[in-house]
């Protein structure tokens, strides 16, 4: 499905990217799965993104679970914990 | 609800008094200012960059007031978090509560701030002599937060 892919903050600077449209392949349905596939890109996005790595993620800005579906078109973002305040 | 993203300083004097005018059942106006330290875990902070995500930040400022605003008997609320560069002393957040006592203003403020501690999508790099490094997410934050689930 296509995705809008966001990273912010720690991410972003490791990654290199703040914004991309993807393509991703049927095999990647929810949040978790986008993430691996993510992870699969080289070696700078699987240490960015290692199941280690504390990271949060929204579905159309909406703070989700790793387990959320994803919905064709969607907004999805990638980021450490905040700390505003 | 008035909810401000925005890189400009503010005056606390005049956000209160623009928030209470003209509404004459309020009786407390609680208000937490947060501001820039100059020491953060063991280093000097010359300064710190704050980002944000534009548009979820809105949107989860606003749950978590539409949140305060169902459990507690609250007038007006106000919050502004400061964007970009900041320095030592800087003013950074803002929450307003306006109520008719001060027991509903002082629990919906200190509500309000610990929900956008750990829900609302901003980050801080800061400047410190060892180079600039991204603050980590404190554990006690998402214990203030847990306390207001058990409730």
């Amino acid at each position: 499905m296509k995705l809008e892919i966001r990273f912010f903050a720690s991410l972003r600077e490791a990654l290199g990217t703040s914004q991309e449209s993807i393509e991703t392949p049927v095999s990647v349905q929810t949040i978790a799965e986008l993430r691996t596939f993510l992870s699969q890109r080289g070696e700078i996005w699987a240490q960015a993104l290692a199941d280690g790595k504390a990271l949060r993620c929204a579905l159309n800005q909406q703070m989700v679970d790793a387990n959320t579906a994803l919905q064709e078109g969607a907004e999805v973002a990638f980021f450490p914990p905040v700390t505003g305040g | 609800m008035p909810i401000r993203i925005q890189e400009n300083d503010f005056d606390v004097s005049a956000e209160i008094t623009a928030l209470r005018k003209g509404d004459p059942r309020v009786g407390a106006v609680v208000t937490f200012l947060g501001t820039v330290r100059d020491m953060n875990d063991g280093s000097q902070v010359k300064g710190m960059t704050l980002e944000h995500y534009p548009g979820m930040t809105e949107k989860a400022l606003e749950e978590i007031i539409t949140q305060a605003k169902t459990r507690w008997d609250i007038y007006q609320t106000l919050v502004i978090h400061r964007i970009g560069p900041l320095l030592p002393e800087d003013q950074i957040v803002l929450v307003v509560v306006s109520s008719a006592h001060r027991g509903e203003a002082f629990a919906a403020c200190e509500f309000i701030m610990d929900y956008l501690k750990t829900a609302a999508p901003f980050w801080k790099k800061e400047d410190t002599p060892e180079g600039a490094r991204w603050v980590d997410a404190r554990v006690t934050d998402e214990v203030a937060m847990a306390r207001w689930k058990k409730k």
